[in-house]
């Protein structure tokens, strides 16, 4: 399953509920497109819900850099909520961990914004 | 983009014959996937007149991955650290250090022309076999 990526404004915040797969040739250019038009709208403050993604490839936590690194340069935060076991165990592996905010529940993220 | 999820797709199901667990799946499956998409887009440069070459096989000990490709061939020991810190930002560079870290061994080969990555997992003794 390619991935699917729904938006919804929370407190200020854009949270983008991602499900499905982050790969290279899948999932990764979608997630490219939605964070630059984000930040193009002049979005300051992104939360990607991970929820659901069920697989990411190493260009998909690229992928993911990209978009942190994006926003960081627009003047925008980004953080990360709800890791799966996969995906938490690739972030930790590749010291991702300590790059991002990462948050569990999505009242305590938004909260962070503030 | 196909024969990387070919490939996945056959070293799975070797890895479920072999009776592994999920996790150990989903590391087989990402590491073959990250080998054969380096075999495609950096080995092959996607050329499509250059084939890449996949050997799986079960010796009873290991399972055994080998995925060859027809490119200029690199040195693996030139790929710069992910983990280091002025690297951490960088966009790509992971797949070669999340073979490595996923698998139990990785050989790399190097071919005239080409080159050929060989991912082994160690299997588990059968239960009540000495």
């Amino acid at each position: 399953m390619a991935l699917a990526i729904a938006s919804r404004e929370v407190d200020g915040v854009t949270v983008l509920g991602l499900s499905g797969r982050i790969t290279l040739g899948e999932g990764s250019v979608q997630l490219r497109d939605a964070i630059r038009d984000l930040i193009s709208k002049g979005q300051k403050r992104i939360l990607l819900d991970l929820g659901d993604v069920n697989y990411i490839d190493s260009s998909g936590l690229g992928e993911l850099v990209s978009a942190y690194t994006t926003a960081r340069n627009q003047g925008a935060t980004l953080k990360l909520l709800k890791l799966t076991k996969k995906v938490h165990d690739l972030l930790q592996l590749t010291k991702l961990y300590t790059v991002f905010d990462i948050y569990d529940d999505e009242a305590s993220a938004i909260a962070s914004f503030k | 983009m196909e024969s990387v999820e070919e490939v996945e797709a056959a070293a799975d199901q070797m890895a479920i014959e072999a009776g592994l667990d999920e996790d150990q799946r989903f590391h087989i499956a990402m590491a073959v996937r990250e080998a054969a998409i380096n075999a495609v887009l950096h080995g092959n440069e996607y050329d499509p007149t250059r084939k890449i070459e996949v050997t799986i096989e079960n010796t009873g000990n290991d399972l055994k991955i080998a995925i060859a490709d027809e490119g200029r061939g690199f040195d693996p020991g030139k790929v710069p650290d992910p983990l280091a810190q002025e690297n951490l930002l960088r966009g790509t560079g992971r797949g070669i250090f999340l073979i490595r870290s996923l698998m139990d061994e990785v050989h790399f080969r190097q071919l005239h022309p080409g080159t050929e990555l060989t991912l082994v997992k160690h299997l588990a003794p059968a239960a009540g076999k000495t």
